[in-house]
């Protein structure tokens, strides 16, 4: 998908945002991620060396854009945030060394937080899957979260072969392997949010 | 004691190692034995938190990695293979540094010490450490005309704030140049592999990976080696290029230097079978 707009949406009223509004969202992920949005000058080096660009609907500046702008759906609402993988192959071309990822990061915390809906909610139902993975074994049970993943997002037929020849290769375990004290890794789990268990 | 000196070392295998790269982790062990490095397991360990945890709750991401930190004994480094857990675990120690009361408070949860002055490495800095000389007069098969591509993945990136840590960029080059392997780096050796999204996502992740394995072919590689357990899989499950080339992990290569001869077990789980350029190593008398 092509990068939408920004300023064509910008003009519409209903995301036209009050200039105090606009600072609040902006300062609050400042702190939050501790870094200075504002150093940013959309030279657009990040979206030059992203390899998932493709898949994103703002470049990475394009979303500080919109933090700076004060429009808080558009940027907790977005596919970026998502796509992010923390790569930092963006950071580390970026002239201003500006956290991009650690950005990405923190506005993904702040959708889940204020319940915004999740532009990919695929790629949600998976992490939430490899964390009942890590609750349930302490560890990660790769052909458990693919196979719950599965039923989630009802993908049945995608990458069966694949599985079947993972499996083939023994490179999908059938038995988790576990953590002994489960009871320090439950404790841990108390403070995370969830929808559903 | 001298670093130069120190055999001993707590190990962090991670999920990757454990499971879908068991053979990752068996050619490590093998290569440690053999330069008498002793990596003991980390006993009772967890997952890092990976990707997951850190992108839903920062507290738990950071739970998962102390705890490991908390299990690490005194007096030996920590020793981790995935570049990722590399990165999750030092990022827990930066945190708990800067946040005392979380610190006390996680210690208070376990009833352990978490050692924040504790060094947390990758298996390649054990390797500089042990010496390029001393590894080189331990090689029992030449890897002399073998052309490779080092992949770090995304591996040596890091947030602006961590620059300066010490890593392993280039040593991958040093270490395999040393053992008499050619390296080529005329390939993407730093382009993601596409991490969690090959699992979500396999139309945005296959045309990356092709990306990278047309590059190496371009580029006459005869293989690429891997610094991250994933990354390999990922190279592996993902291509759908007309030319493929093995994609070996780090360790496996180091292995076979050493003179490893038990990598049957190790191959037979790779999609992409190496053992016809495994074949064409000379050994060394």
């Amino acid at each position: 998908m092509s990068p939408t707009n920004l300023l064509a949406k910008a003009d519409t009223a209903e995301t036209a945002v009050p200039a105090e509004i606009s600072r609040s969202l902006a300062s609050e992920v400042m702190e939050r991620s501790g870094t200075n949005l504002y150093r940013c000058y959309h030279c657009g080096s990040c979206a030059n060396g992203c390899p998932f660009i493709q898949a994103m609907d703002y470049p990475p500046h394009m979303v500080l854009r919109l933090l700076q702008y004060g429009m808080r759906e558009e940027a907790l609402g977005c596919k970026t945030i998502w796509i992010c993988v923390g790569c930092h192959t963006c950071s580390s071309q970026c002239p201003m060394a500006i956290n991009m990822a650690g950005i990405m990061e923190v506005l993904r915390h702040m959708a889940v937080a204020e319940g915004v809906a999740i532009a990919k909610p695929d790629i949600f139902d998976f992490h939430e899957e490899v964390l009942r993975s890590l609750e349930r074994y302490g560890r990660a049970h790769k052909l458990g979260i693919m196979w719950r993943y599965k039923v989630q997002t009802r993908r049945w037929l995608s990458d069966m072969d694949l599985g079947i020849k993972m499996l083939a290769k023994r490179k999908l375990d059938l038995r988790p392997s576990r953590v002994r004290a489960l009871e320090e890794i439950s404790q841990l789990f108390k403070c995370y949010w969830r929808e559903s268990s | 004691m001298s670093t130069l000196n120190q055999t001993d070392f707590s190990y962090f295998p991670g999920c990757s190692l454990a499971t879908t790269a068991a053979e990752s982790n068996l050619s490590l062990m093998k290569a440690a034995r053999i330069l008498g490095l002793n990596l003991i397991e980390l006993d009772d360990w967890n997952c890092c938190g990976s990707a997951s945890a850190q992108t839903l709750c920062k507290s738990l991401g950071l739970g998962l990695a102390a705890r490991n930190l908390s299990l690490a004994p005194a007096g030996r480094p920590l020793v981790a293979m995935c570049p990722r857990c590399l990165q999750y675990l030092r990022n827990a120690q930066k945190c708990l540094r800067e946040d005392p009361d979380t610190h006390r408070a996680l210690e208070e949860q376990w009833g352990r010490a978490i050692n924040l002055d504790l060094e947390v490495i990758h298996f390649m800095e054990v390797l500089v450490r042990y010496g390029l000389g001393r590894l080189k007069e331990n090689a029992k098969r030449s890897l002399q005309g073998l052309t490779f591509v080092p992949y770090y993945g995304c591996s040596v990136f890091r947030s602006p704030d961590r620059e300066r840590d010490k890593y392993f960029q280039g040593e991958m080059e040093n270490i395999l140049m040393a053992l008499g392997a050619k390296p080529v780096v005329t390939a993407l050796s730093y382009r993601c592999c596409g991490s969690f999204l090959s699992a979500t996502s396999p139309e945005i992740v296959t045309p990356l990976v092709n990306e990278i394995i047309d590059s190496a072919v371009l580029a006459e590689a005869q293989c690429i080696i891997t610094a991250c357990a994933m990354c390999q899989l990922n190279l592996e499950i993902r291509c759908t290029a007309g030319t493929k080339i093995p994609v070996f992990h780090f360790s496996e290569i180091l292995a076979l230097a050493l003179g490893a001869e038990d990598y049957e077990g190790w191959f037979i789980r790779h999609l992409v079978d190496p053992r016809p350029l495994v074949q064409k190593l000379a050994r060394v008398a």
